[in-house]
């Protein structure tokens, strides 16, 4: 069984919803990664989702973006985010890590070469934003073969018939985007999530995650009230803008402890 | 030639072109697809885009011959199709009359568009005013400096102008911009993408839109020449002055069809905005195609002296008719554009846009090689009224 089924039964078996928190790799800085997932993992993450640094992040709101420029300035790309991985996974070999960003940086390794690096290095799963499942199939079929999940998005815009068709392609979970917007808008409509999250988990044979737009603890805990995993980004990325070299892991792990307490309770 | 009929289905041309974009907008891109499908049929909206072009841009535009200027380079004879005699003065309006006609048959109130020299986002906050539509146009904090009298231009026209300060606050980061305000406001708004690039079915709709320019040619030289061009020449931005004077012609042989890229301070020195000349395949703004970008993937910035050119993608067919060979593509650095900026003005009482003058530039280049029966046809695509600014800058002269 893979990491991320794993995780996702063992939080079942306990009656528990997975968090699922999202840095930036070489945000702040390219030697801080390795020890804020660390952080991440000692505050409560059951999953890592880890954003490969691009140029043109389109579907990022302001804060993710900053976080992107700065991994940028140290030239961070994805032989780098697959490097800090690897060096993860020497101290930690049962928390999945999924990469997260665009598909230019992809295209640049090659699918190949990059599927066979990611699974060298412990990634776990991948999440393409601009790859949807139209123009992935063979790029997923590589990814299967080389036993990493293959995580599609679905919208609040997406049409049932679609939904059924996404979850059918998908791996490992399917990840509702719960609002129309990028990463870190305001405003959840948490009746509507919990609407369009029924039907998607009626018909997915999979875990649903639910992520963009979710800022703070109690938001978290009525999210997981109706998804299996809640995953938190541009909060956890101004925390890291926000702290110290000094502060900055315990602010973290100490920010995903307080989700992880409200989840759980 | 064999049979042309691009993109399939799925929007592709060959391996470029496709749908790559976040969820959020697939539905969105569907939904225009099949509107844009039943509109081409559509003999009532044909008839009001034609109505709009003819009575609203002044189309047909003329042809005229640089018979000075040709006399002066000593060999091929140049003819200039006349876009930036078009109202608000380049190409540009021909797809956003078409893209507003679209908007207000799905019901959309408000529009928005990305824009590089100005001239997109002028078209489209011209439309927006003419049929009474909300307009937002994002531009890169660079350019808005660059381009200031389009800048107003738009506000005049009751456009909301948005300055993008992310990335090389240019062209391809407004086109982030105006990516990020659609997929938050999808239902209410129609993205007037501004040339033949972007996700399907916008390359196809754009460059159907701009056809026009290559369908008028086609009738005009025959009258005036009884024949058609040697060569077509346009510069290519995200090029969609290029595909429309370009696509009519792609069936026709013995017609080479050259597009013009930015080289900057030249291909060697790395500044410069030429994909199809020194780029490699990849994925950026929702499709396959030549990008600049660096051993990780990342979109490298670009430069040029045009800001219309200022972008480090270019349009899916381009990218498939470089492969094909059907087209070639080369490039101008900013000296040789402004030389021949200055030439036109000065042989023909005519003053291009900076875009176009890389097109002119290249034909000044080949004519003196050929023979003085020969005939080059280059799309002047503006006029360059908003350039003034920067040329005499360079000049080292301030206004």
């Amino acid at each position: 069984m893979s990491r991320i089924a794993t995780t996702f039964s063992q939080l079942h078996a306990a009656d528990r919803k997975a968090l699922i928190p999202f840095i930036t790799a070489g945000d702040p800085g390219p030697d801080r990664t390795v020890p804020l997932m660390h952080a991440l993992v000692a505050g409560g993450a059951d999953i890592i989702e880890l954003g490969v640094p691009f140029s043109d992040p389109m579907a990022d709101g302001p804060t993710i973006q900053r976080s992107s420029e700065r991994a940028l300035k140290f030239g961070v790309g994805l032989k780098d985010v697959l490097a800090m991985t690897a060096e993860f996974r020497k101290t930690n070999a049962t928390t999945p890590v999924v990469l997260m960003g665009y598909a230019n940086p992809i295209e640049a390794m090659g699918w190949p070469g990059f599927c066979a690096a990611a699974k060298a290095a412990g990634v776990d799963g991948v999440l393409t934003v601009d790859y949807p499942p139209e123009e992935s199939a063979d790029f997923a079929a590589q990814c299967e073969a080389a036993g990493l999940d293959n995580i599609y998005l679905l919208a609040p815009t997406t049409p049932e018939v679609r939904v059924a068709a996404i979850t059918r392609l998908a791996r490992g979970f399917v990840y509702y985007v719960s609002l129309k917007g990028v990463t870190g808008a305001a405003n959840l409509d948490l009746v509507e999530v919990a609407q369009r999250v029924a039907m998607i988990r009626a018909g997915a044979g999979l875990p649903v995650g639910v992520g963009f737009g979710i800022r703070d603890a109690e938001t978290a805990r009525q999210v997981a009230q109706v998804a299996d995993a809640v995953v938190i980004g541009s909060r956890i990325v101004q925390e890291i803008e926000n702290s110290t070299p000094e502060t900055m892991q315990d602010n973290v792990r100490n920010f995903v402890a307080g989700v992880r307490t409200a989840l759980d309770t | 030639m064999q049979m042309y009929d691009l993109p399939d289905t799925r929007g592709h041309f060959g391996p470029y072109g496709g749908v790559f974009v976040a969820e959020t907008l697939m539905a969105a891109l569907d939904e225009l697809r099949q509107e844009y499908e039943a509109a081409r049929t559509d003999p009532d909206f044909q008839a009001e885009f034609r109505h709009e072009l003819r009575h609203y841009v002044g189309r047909p535009s003329p042809i005229y011959h640089a018979r000075r200027w040709s006399e002066k380079l000593g060999g091929a004879q140049i003819y200039l199709k006349r876009e930036d005699l078009n109202h608000t003065g380049a190409h540009k309006i021909n797809n956003t009359i078409g893209q507003a006609l679209l908007a207000r048959r799905m019901g959309k109130k408000r529009v928005i568009a990305e824009t590089g020299a100005g001239q997109h986002g002028v078209a489209s906050a011209t439309v927006a005013a003419r049929y009474g539509m909300e307009c937002v146009v994002y531009m890169g904090a660079e350019d808005i400096k660059r381009q200031s009298p389009n800048v107003y231009r738009m506000k005049l026209l009751g456009a909301t102008v948005v300055g993008v300060e992310s990335g090389s606050k240019t062209l391809k980061d407004a086109l982030n911009e105006a990516m990020r305000d659609w997929v938050t406001n999808v239902e209410s708004t129609f993205y007037i993408l501004g040339t033949a690039a972007g996700p399907h079915p916008y390359p196809m709709l754009v460059r159907d839109f701009q056809c026009v320019i290559g369908e008028e040619c086609k009738v005009q030289m025959a009258e005036m020449l009884g024949r058609q061009p040697d060569a077509v020449i346009a510069c290519v931005g995200g090029g969609s002055n290029a595909i429309g004077i370009f696509h009519p012609y792609i069936a026709i042989d013995g017609v080479r069809l050259i597009g013009v890229e930015a080289g900057g301070d030249g291909i060697a020195s790395g500044r410069h905005a030429a994909p199809l000349s020194a780029g490699t395949p990849g994925v950026l703004h929702g499709f396959r195609s030549y990008l600049m970008q660096d051993a990780n993937g990342q979109v490298i910035e670009t430069h040029s002296v045009s800001a219309g050119l200022d972008y480090p993608g270019v349009g899916p067919e381009h990218s498939y008719l470089k492969d094909s060979g059907r087209a070639e593509y080369v490039s101008v650095n900013d000296d040789e554009a402004l030389a021949a900026f200055h030439d036109l003005c000065r042989y023909e009482g005519i003053i291009p846009a900076l875009e176009s003058s890389h097109a002119l530039a290249h034909a000044a280049k080949m004519a003196p090689t050929m023979g003085k029966d020969r005939i080059l046809l280059v799309n002047l695509s503006g006029r360059g009224d908003k350039d003034i600014n920067t040329v005499a800058r360079l000049s080292g002269i301030e206004l």
